[in-house]
């Protein structure tokens, strides 16, 4: 009975991905000094363990991939090799082109890519150890990282030594085997041959053109089949690469059968020495280039973003979060046998015991959530730890000294957050290194240091968790943002801002200060979404700024999405649940004067603050009658920065919530996030103070358009 | 090995359950207003006796609410609504049939409000005539065919385009807008 493999695919892409996590994070340990035994060492073992998975599961790209980057790796360990910048480079490209095959063998596509070729055969060339070689290769590819060169095929140019034959080797034999890599045509030279009389039957006196055409075929396949007669004969090999005589509508498919029909074609490059080949790849780069971009530009177009997302189904639990939710489901287990006795035999003088059990029930149940909550809360590192990485590809990029600090790796917050918080804030990291952090003869100008530095912190602040991206650039530019803002209509001339109002302009839409587009940002779209993303999230982001000190965003989270502490509400006849932490202060409406605004919208004066006032009643149309102020509440809620006081008419309990989807069935509703259920059983809906704001004023504004008499009273309503 | 034959055998339980014994198809009916309608029985998940809704803020009025069906929150229609008859009144003996209706993404369970439910027939394919073009005035699209149970007629309802909440969304934005 055959086991069917596919079943552990899954397990081995999970542990492979971790791997190449693993890789990345010891790599960029290596940069910073020299080359650490343990380091090295998790490298190669990870790279071990990917080689030994995929060749196993038959994912034999990978597995020579990784055999090749496996050996060079085994060499730096036996300490025979030093590691250079350009090895770290390499492979940390080859960690990126892993990650890509993975996901292409988990979407069950082919692993082998151009690119990992490319990398393939430049370890290969480090692998020869030909210094020029080494530099030229990784040269190439440094260059194009992300670039492919499709090779078509080999010509090879074979001149054995006489005494070739003696020695056992038989030239037809490599022939035959070099024609399973791919169909081979074979031009023998005869000029060599000398007079019948001369011939000594047992030399060698021909050599040999080979066109080897086929499409996956590497250096090292082709070097193998000479391997044993490497030192008996002369052997240049030159990738034939593209088809730049005869392209074709179908270059990739037919190129390949088609290439190099008549030998004449390869023959300059024969004439060429081992040393020319990598300069002619160089070379040719242009031309190949451009039949790739024509012949498949949605490849080019997916492998732009370096980091996929990738969202794993599984988590890894640790095994003390197991025990712990072993011991409370036990104690669980007491707790109901202990109930159920009481209530099979019940009398009344049980009662206290019956409460005593009941209270032991809700504090299991609670300790139950607790730790089932915790199973699902990761370290932020997960989040973290690409950074390092792509501050050290940035500043290369930008030409910039940025030094990564990370606080707090440790603190733990929600799968599903965690996953969704990625992007805004690699985003954010973005923006700090392009914009905020100056480069370094700006830096040493205006009296820094070298080298700036960006710091990473996070922590837990009561039922929240607080990102802080801090950078010691320059700071946002108050007046270039406001004159930046005007300009694309975001914002009126005149009006009087405070610093708090002009930051938050960046995350309007269609914004952006950069005066030229980079790669890296500029392209106004991005604040807005980073700020979406986190409100979809439940979050906040604040920015505070001093002008060539740096600046300071905060991302205030909560730490999960499926439970929060809700304010329960009655409007008329139902509940309303308000999130707790968007609660500013509750107070009583008898005695509070509420004035008008021009637009009819009713305000009331808070402090030092005019705060606009919602009627639920009337957003929601829950009821005809007149709200009577005297007896109401207002709860004065914020989100973004605005606040609103909403009126109810009561203010019930606090208590935890378990929020359920509204959409799962239902359609969206306006102003509110979702549904819970409450103790009784019953459904209350989850007011969501975002759209309510907005609602709020759309409602103002209809009403304005209707021509309503009095439109900002609540009894005409 | 095993998970095949079980997916195998489910398929054929399925189709069995699907094409009835000879080839037909049942339909659990039932009452509203004196006439007899009908939902495939393979829609229908539960029929439950009316309990309070939570109303959901400016959803259109044949929208009930909400109720929490073990955990999950179902939204309850009044069908006669959709239907231009008049709003029945609500008590524990009103009857709601708690159907899954599929759409473009997915599927949803919703519930709907009935005066009856009356029994289970089965029809054959063959036995289902079109409804009569009523032009414009009349949104035929929800009706999957009228059939003959005895002396009555009965309007076979096609569940996933009745309770199409998608197409009944503009109908829910001109209702916010009034």
């Amino acid at each position: 009975m055959s086991i069917d493999m596919e079943q552990f695919h899954q397990v081995f892409f999970e542990e492979s991905l971790e791997g190449l996590d693993v890789m990345e994070s010891s790599l960029m340990e290596l940069q910073e000094g020299e080359a650490d035994d343990e380091v090295v060492n998790s490298i190669f073992r990870a790279a071990h363990s990917i080689k030994g998975g995929s060749a196993t599961f038959g994912f034999t790209a990978v597995a020579e991939f990784t055999h090749v980057l496996e050996t060079l790796l085994d060499e730096v360990r036996q300490g025979t090799r030093n590691i250079t910048v350009e090895m770290i480079d390499l492979l940390l490209q080859s960690v990126d082109c892993l990650r890509d095959q993975m996901s292409a063998l988990e979407q069950g596509e082919s692993a082998d890519s151009d690119q990992s070729r490319t990398l393939k055969d430049s370890f290969q060339r480090i692998l020869d150890n030909n210094p020029a070689d080494t530099a030229a290769s990784s040269e190439t590819a440094a260059d194009t990282p992300e670039k492919s060169q499709p090779i078509q095929g080999w010509s090879i140019s074979f001149k054995p030594e006489l005494e070739i034959v003696q020695s056992g080797n038989e030239p037809i034999r490599m022939f035959r085997e070099l024609a399973q890599l791919g169909s081979v045509d074979t031009i023998a030279h005869l000029e060599a041959l000398p007079d019948f009389g001369s011939l000594a039957s047992e030399n060698c006196y021909l050599n040999w053109d080979l066109t080897l055409r086929g499409k996956d075929i590497t250096e090292a396949q082709v070097r193998e089949v000479f391997e044993w007669v490497e030192d008996e004969c002369e052997l240049t090999l030159t990738p034939i690469i593209g088809d730049f005589v005869s392209v074709d509508d179908e270059p990739t498919a037919d190129s390949a059968s088609e290439i190099v029909s008549s030998p004449a074609q390869t023959e300059p490059a024969q004439a060429e020495q081992v040393e020319a080949e990598t300069e002619q790849v160089a070379e040719d780069k242009p031309v190949v280039l451009e039949e790739v971009k024509t012949s498949e530009p949605s490849d080019k177009s997916d492998k732009s973003g370096s980091f996929s997302k990738r969202e794993s189904a599984s988590i890894r639990v640790g095994v003390d979060k197991i025990d712990e939710l072993i011991n409370t489901v036990g104690e669980l287990v007491i707790t109901q046998s202990m109930l159920s006795a009481v209530g099979e035999d019940f009398k009344m003088d049980q009662l206290s015991r019956l409460q005593e059990g009941l209270n032991q029930l809700s504090q299991n149940t609670r300790e139950l959530q607790e730790s089932v909550m915790r199973i699902r809360m990761l370290p932020i590192s997960f989040s973290f730890n690409r950074y390092p990485r792509m501050i050290r590809d940035l500043s290369k990029k930008l030409d910039k000294q940025v030094e990564l600090v990370m606080v707090g790796e440790q603190t733990e917050l929600d799968k599903t957050v965690l996953e969704k918080i990625g992007d805004p804030l690699t985003h954010l990291v973005r923006n700090s290194m392009d914009h905020g952090i100056e480069t370094p003869a700006e830096r040493l100008a205006a009296g820094k240091s070298e080298s700036g530095t960006i710091t990473l912190k996070a922590s837990h602040q009561g039922g929240n968790i607080v990102i802080e991206i801090i950078d010691d650039g320059k700071g946002l530019d108050r007046e270039r943002i406001l004159e930046k803002a005007i300009e694309k209509g975001l914002q009126e001339p005149g009006d009087r801002l405070t610093d708090e109002q002009i930051y938050q302009l960046i995350f309007k839409p269609g914004f952006s200060t950069a005066t030229e587009v980079s790669d890296v940002s500029g392209r106004g779209v991005g604040m807005d979404v980073v700020r979406r993303n986190i409100h979809e999230l439940g979050g906040h982001i604040n920015i505070s700024s001093t002008q060539g000190e740096g600046s300071n965003i905060t991302i205030r989270l909560p730490l999960t999405l499926a439970i929060l502490d809700g304010q329960l509400a009655r409007v008329a006849d139902q509940i309303f649940v308000f999130p707790l932490v968007s609660i500013i202060e509750s107070l009583e409406m008898r005695g509070v004067e509420v004035g008008k605004a021009a637009g009819g919208c009713d305000l009331i004066k808070l402090r030092d603050e005019y705060i606009p006032v919602v009627y639920l009643t009337e957003v929601f149309g829950i009821s005809d009658q007149p709200v009577i102020l005297d007896e109401s509440l207002l709860v004065v809620v914020e989100s973004n920065n605005e606040k609103i006081g909403v009126v109810i008419d009561d203010l019930l309990s606090q208590q935890q919530i378990v929020i359920k989807s509204l959409e799962e069935n239902y359609l969206k509703v306006e102003g509110i996030s979702g549904a819970t259920i409450l103790g009784d059983g019953h459904v209350a809906l989850i007011a969501d103070i975002g759209e309510l704001i907005q609602l709020s004023g759309v409602t103002h504004l209809n009403r304005m358009l209707a021509g309503s008499v009095t439109p900002a009273d609540p009894q005409a309503a | 090995m095993n998970t095949v034959e079980t997916a195998e055998t489910e398929t054929e339980t399925n189709a069995l359950l699907q094409h009835g014994e000879h080839g037909l198809d049942q339909y659990l009916t039932f009452v509203m207003e004196d006439d007899e309608y009908g939902v495939d029985i393979l829609c229908v998940q539960e029929i439950r006796g009316w309990e309070d809704t939570t109303p959901i803020p400016n959803a259109p009025d044949f929208v009930k609410g909400v109720i929490n069906l073990r955990g999950t929150i179902v939204p309850i229609i009044d069908i006669r609504q959709c239907f231009n008859m008049a709003e029945a009144t609500y008590g524990p003996l009103t009857v709601v049939i708690v159907l899954r209706a599929d759409h473009d993404s997915g599927s949803r369970t919703i519930g709907i409000v009935v005066d009856a439910v009356s029994d289970v027939h089965s029809f054959a394919e063959a036995d289902l005539h079109n409804p009569p073009s009523l032009g414009e005035s009349l949104n035929t699209s929800y009706i999957k065919g009228l059939a003959q149970a005895g002396t009555n007629m009965v309007i076979l309802l096609n569940i996933d385009k009745a309770l199409n909440f998608d197409e009944l969304q503009g109908f829910v934005e001109e209702t916010v807008i009034e």
